[in-house]
């Protein structure tokens, strides 16, 4: 289908059923119940799961394919951002225009920072791509305050032109939206015990967002994608056979500047405020993280990985100890009380602790990320059917 | 001039700790192939060795002052340091005085029994990993180091101040033949620098007149040949991880008086620190210290009004412009060797 | 059961008992109160949002003591702390409007998005109906023009910058901390008599807004008495040695260093001042001097010995001697075993004003709430006579000149009060130059 293979296509297939019903996938405990603290299923959390699976998918062609460790990536997703967020005060509320522009200019950009930086290989390249990063956080959050807004980040104000945009006469700002479609707008479904949320700009992100996976695939199979991984294994060898590896890797780069572009573009359709902590090395850092968390040079992986750094940053950082209390109630007052001393340090305030637990665990007992977790699991799944179905051998989705 | 030689006395102060830092970082880097995220949690570590000295040398018992009342009207509980009973009210004090100074003996143990278990707990098994792997698991226990601390030491800076013979300033312009006042420096900060000098001497000295480091250099350059004469390079290694990390703890603990320290002062020198090794190019350690002083002198110099008002933002960006250019004009930093991390 | 996910699901679960019991999907609007997350007849839910990793984070910790504490108060527990004292008596430990006071808690790690993350998941998720907390001014203004557009209103925490209620302010956020400008106005005639009309300042200033502001309203002031301004030099906010920016001043021919910093900026930077000798040096045939414009209790312990001696302006002190301040500090003090900081003590005021001001409109509705709040005048909260001026929804009220303590008795007691502005020497017109651009628009009900 579409150009992909049988196993491909199933993948996207999986992809997209889960992206399709992730309000319900994600919301599984009834509202009102203890376990509905970790419900996930509200608009912002899911608009965040697709729009980093997004960026990292993107960091992933980069990094995944030709090997080459970008610390940098996040000042395009800034600069997709902000130019978002300009378009949003000059042009026009439609997303579309928006992140259009986001996309053009991060490729721009990430032309301009990966034709210089790709001249060196290896921590040389990382370094490289990191400094230029750090330069425009700082720059961003300093000297360039009237063009970013610097501290408090880019608004949008009252009296922005909008040039495309019919007067308003509304005191209120206005609200992205595609044709009037306004991005926040949402449905609810309740069934019983349990409210569903169908978001509008949820449902743009996750379409934009099995375009970019699907796009990913087409990436990774072609014979471009072969070249990236022949310059990953061994770059000297190709050099030898007389192949120029600097243009396809400077391709990659452009890129999956492009898709951080993009990711940068959503964020801002779906909250338009840009800031500049989305350039700072952390952020780089951290979608460095999701990707090897989630498993390098697969296709879910990352966007597994980023899906559990936002779930863990956005749901644990929210327990705090009244809320354990109300967990532990059950059982009696001195038991209660060492059970919630022993669990607080890990959560509220220190999510943190977890966060950093849970990185050296997975990459102590599970090596090849969260994908491999998946596979063990298919494994053993299979090793138990083989008895009776010798013949089934569905190879692990990558 | 004066403004100038201060500014060059404020860079290599600064370009110190970038270069104790870096020193570490490179000798993981040089020995071990490993991409050490962990590294600026070593310098806080060793900056929280002062503080927990301190507090242990304050640990206090409780006596009620009932002629003074605190801020609900109930009678002043005064702290009294145990140390002061037991050596008397005045020796008590000069011993809580010198704190930072008494910590170095306390964390060079401390540093290298925690960088021997990092080593041999975690880093061993990630030898043969990629470097990636390296990142995640080292930032990960980077991360855990930090919150650690921070839940026992809670998230403000803590003063932790210089002996009272070490505070306040000095003129240093005097000795130079300028006139008086023009070139004032704190003492602490000409200590700390003396302090880096010898440190980074000794760990020369120690890898080049040593058998011991003979062995570690020829490592450095050529693992597997060493271990086919028969040496146990990975024990000396190991050795040497943990002098790395005794390095990053002790510029760790004469820091704290400069800037009261934090959890987090270590994640904000780990990028620096790994600008500095790479500007000095990989597995070079004379390139580290280079890198160390020259990207603090300039970023001194950067920070000067008159140069902030010729290009506004320079100072924010100095180091990572250097680096740019250097980077580009040197494929491999200012000393790096061929083939090391280039892939 | 938990704090959350009580309120908005209970109204929606009970106006889709029909159609769930038939088994057949409802699909219901967000609301049909008129209102954002309107809360259910036994429970309201506040959403409080303050740091709690990151440089910050204590004084995160510290605001959830006083919201926690709040809460307490609101809904009838402890010894009432101010509810007695706020000359306002609506509030009588039944909750707010006869619902019971529960709250969530989020994690703003003082960065924009994080703290919009935060805050928004609170909306959308726990049905919370009011935001409030945060301990910067880039956060506050990121989660004010959030709750704008969600529709809820916004009680910002610590947030000093005058953007907060200049050119970013909205018609749904309301500050009771005070401004830049207020601490410029206050510290003046101190600055004056302390150390006479004629000297010569030299500004290191953060860069970014809240800096600019800071070092735009102490100047104006200090120049309008008589001061000079020898050189502004700008910050990085990542810098951790100020060693190279301190180094100067001496040369420079200023004798008043002016440190328009916050945070872990102040701490090291007063730190590298007070190394540099600039306390024990003259210039100009005077003493040098050290000013500190926004002071905090945390700030000053992380700076420890070398703020003594040097003034700041600060929005409140546990040592203050009123009413409302003594019955704060004495159920803070009993609770939590220390005094309070201003950030607790603004975020406690803050939850009472809002709870007030609904009980007053008889309504959770953000805009019948706001209409309360505009131009509401009250005492009894610790900073004297107070208005909520409905022009830009800031507070006007007296400002406290503070200065390092000689002799503290404890680690908390740092700071002394040397003078209290009253409020008419800190007030400006909404259309004043430091605060131009920006309109509060119209308030959003939300959904």
């Amino acid at each position: 289908m579409l150009g992909l293979g049988k196993k491909d296509t199933t993948l996207l297939l999986i992809v997209a059923a889960l992206v399709v019903f992730a309000p319900f996938i994600l919301n599984p405990f009834p509202g009102g119940s203890g376990m509905a603290q970790f419900n996930a299923g509200y608009p912002d959390l899911m608009q965040r799961f697709v729009i980093f699976g997004i960026f990292a998918i993107g960091f992933n062609i980069l990094f995944g394919l030709t090997g080459y460790l970008s610390f940098g990536h996040a000042a395009f997703l800034g600069v997709g951002s902000y130019s978002a967020v300009w378009m949003f005060k000059l042009l026009s509320m439609n997303v579309l225009p928006a992140i259009l522009l986001a996309v053009v200019f991060s490729g721009l950009f990430a032309l301009l920072i990966g034709y210089i930086s790709l001249r060196r290989s290896g921590i040389y390249f990382s370094i490289l791509t990191l400094a230029f990063a750090q330069m425009c956080y700082a720059l961003a959050y300093s000297v360039l305050t009237p063009i970013t807004g610097g501290e408090t980040g880019l608004q949008l104000a009252q009296d922005d032109p909008r040039i495309l945009d019919a007067a308003r006469d509304s005191g209120n700002l206005p609200v992205p939206g595609l044709f009037g479609l306004e991005m926040r707008s949402t449905a609810d479904l309740v069934l019983g015990d349990w409210v569903f949320t169908f978001s509008a700009g949820y449902y743009f992100c996750a379409v934009v967002m099995l375009i970019s996976f699907y796009m990913a695939i087409r990436i990774f199979r072609s014979p471009f994608g072969m070249m990236l991984r022949a310059i990953k294994s061994n770059q000297h060898r190709l050099n030898y056979t007389g192949l120029n590896a600097r243009p396809y890797t400077l391709a990659a780069f452009v890129i999956s500047g492009m898709y951080a572009g993009l990711a940068g573009g959503l964020m801002a359709s779906m909250d338009p405020l840009a800031g500049a902590e989305r350039m700072f090395w952390t952020a780089s850092g951290e979608v460095v993280l999701m990707t090897i968390l989630g498993g390098v040079g697969t296709l879910i992986g990352p966007v597994l990985g980023a899906g559990l750094i936002k779930y863990m940053e956005n749901i644990l950082s929210k327990i705090n100890g009244d809320i354990l209390h109300s967990w532990f109630a059950f059982l009696p007052d001195g038991l209660e009380d060492f059970i919630v001393t022993i669990v607080y340090p890990f959560i509220g305030k220190g999510w943190h602790l977890t966060l950093g637990l849970m990185f050296m665990a997975v990459v102590i007992f599970l090596p090849g990320g969260l994908v491999e977790a998946g596979q063990r699991i298919a494994r053993a799944v299979r090793g138990r059917r083989s008895d009776d179905r010798k013949s089934a051998t569905t190879e692990p989705a990558e | 001039m004066d403004a100038i030689i201060l500014q060059i006395l404020n860079g290599l102060d600064k370009g110190s700790a970038y270069a104790l830092i870096a020193l570490g970082l490179t000798l993981i880097f040089g020995t071990l192939g490993v991409v050490n995220f962990a590294h600026g949690a070593l310098f806080m570590i060793g900056a929280f060795c002062a503080v927990t000295l301190s507090r242990i040398l304050t640990f206090s018992h409780t006596i009620i002052d009932e002629s003074r009342t605190d801020f609900l009207g109930n009678p002043l509980k005064v702290q009294v340091p145990y140390v002061q009973d037991f050596f008397g009210e005045a020796a008590g004090a000069t011993i809580i005085d010198w704190a930072v100074p008494l910590s170095i003996l306390f964390a060079i143990p401390v540093m290298i029994l925690v960088g021997v278990v990092m080593e041999r707990g975690l880093i061993k098994h990630f030898y043969k990993r990629p470097h990636a792997d390296q990142i995640l698991v080292t930032f990960g226990l980077a991360i855990v180091l930090q919150e650690i601390i921070k839940y026992f030491f809670g998230a403000n800076p803590i003063p932790t101040p210089a002996p009272d013979a070490f505070r306040g300033s000095f003129d240093f312009g005097v000795l130079l033949g300028f006139e008086a006042n023009q070139i004032i420096y704190p003492y602490w900060r000409l200590v700390y620098f003396a302090f880096a000098a010898v440190i980074i001497g000794g760990v020369f000295a120690f890898l080049q007149f040593t058998t011991f480091g003979m062995v570690v250099r020829a490592g450095m350059a050529d693992r597997e040949t060493v271990q086919l004469l028969g040496i146990n390079i990975d024990k000396r290694f190991t050795i040497m991880f943990g002098v790395a990390a005794a390095v990053a703890g002790l510029a760790g603990v004469m820091y704290v008086p400069i800037n009261p320290p934090n959890y987090h002062m270590g994640m904000d020198f780990l990028v620096l620190s790994f600008v500095v090794v790479v500007v000095g190019g990989m597995g070079s350690l004379p390139g580290a210290v280079l890198a160390g002083f020259l990207l603090g002198i300039l970023e001194s110099f950067a920070s000067m009004k008159e140069v902030i008002d010729l290009v506004p933002g320079i100072n924010q960006i100095i180091i990572y412009l250097v680096a740019i250019l250097i980077l580009l004009t040197r494929p491999r930093g200012l000393m790096g060797r061929k083939g090391v991390m280039e892939d | 059961m938990t704090k959350s996910n009580l309120t908005r699901r209970g109204v929606l679960r009970s106006g889709a008992i029909a159609g769930a019991a038939l088994g057949v999907p409802t699909y219901l609007r967000a609301q049909e109160s008129g209102f954002t997350n309107a809360p259910g007849d036994s429970s309201v839910t506040l959403g409080f949002n303050v740091p709690q990793t990151g440089p910050y984070a204590d004084e995160g910790a510290d605001e959830l003591r006083a919201y926690e504490l709040a809460v307490e108060h609101l809904n009838g527990g402890g010894d009432g702390g101010m509810l007695p004292t706020f000359s306002s008596q609506e509030l009588d430990g039944s909750g707010i409007l006869g619902r019971k006071v529960e709250y969530v808690t989020g994690d703003t790690q003082t960065k924009s998005d994080a703290a919009r993350a935060s805050a928004r998941s609170m909306i959308e998720k726990d049905g919370a109906i009011m935001i409030t907390g945060g301990s910067s001014s880039g956060v506050a203004v990121a989660v004010q023009a959030l709750c704008q557009e969600a529709g809820v209103i916004f009680m910002s925490g610590l947030t000093h910058s005058n953007d907060t209620t200049g050119k970013d302010k909205r018609a749904n956020g309301f500050r009771h901390f005070f401004n830049s400008y207020m601490s410029g106005a206050a510290l003046a005639p101190v600055l004056q008599n302390a150390y006479g009309t004629d000297r010569k300042a030299y500004h290191l200033t953060a860069d970014y807004n809240w800096g600019y502001t800071t070092e735009e309203a102490i100047r104006s002031s200090t120049e309008a008495m008589g001061w000079e301004t020898v050189a502004a030099v700008k910050t990085p906010l990542t810098q951790t040695d100020f060693s190279s920016y301190i180094a100067p001043v001496l040369q420079s021919g200023a004798d008043v260093l002016v440190l328009n910093h916050y945070g872990g900026n102040m701490v090291n930077s007063l730190t590298n001042a007070v190394q540099f000798g600039l306390r024990e040096a003259t210039a100009n045939g005077k003493q040098f001097e050290i000013v500190v414009p926004l002071y905090s209790r945390l700030m000053a312990r992380g700076a420890g010995e070398n703020v003594k001696g040097i003034f700041g302006s600060t929005n409140w002190h546990w040592s203050l001697q009123d009413e409302g301040s003594q019955a704060f500090v004495k159920s803070f003090g009993t609770k939590y075993g220390f005094p309070p900081s201003q950030a607790a003590h603004t975020c406690y005021v803050q939850t009472l004003l809002y709870a007030d001001a609904v009980q007053r409109a008889g309504s959770f509705a953000p805009c019948a709430v706001a209409e309360a709040l505009e131009g509401f005048e009250f005492d009894g909260l610790g900073n004297g006579p107070t208005l909520y001026r409905a022009e830009d929804h800031q507070c006007f009220k007296d400002v406290l000149v503070v200065r390092g303590k000689e002799n503290p008795t404890s680690e908390f007691d740092l700071l002394e009060i040397v003078e209290v502005t009253p409020a008419d020497q800190v007030t400006y017109a909404p259309d004043h130059p430091q605060f131009a651009g920006g309109a509060l628009g119209d308030c959003n009900n939300g959904a």
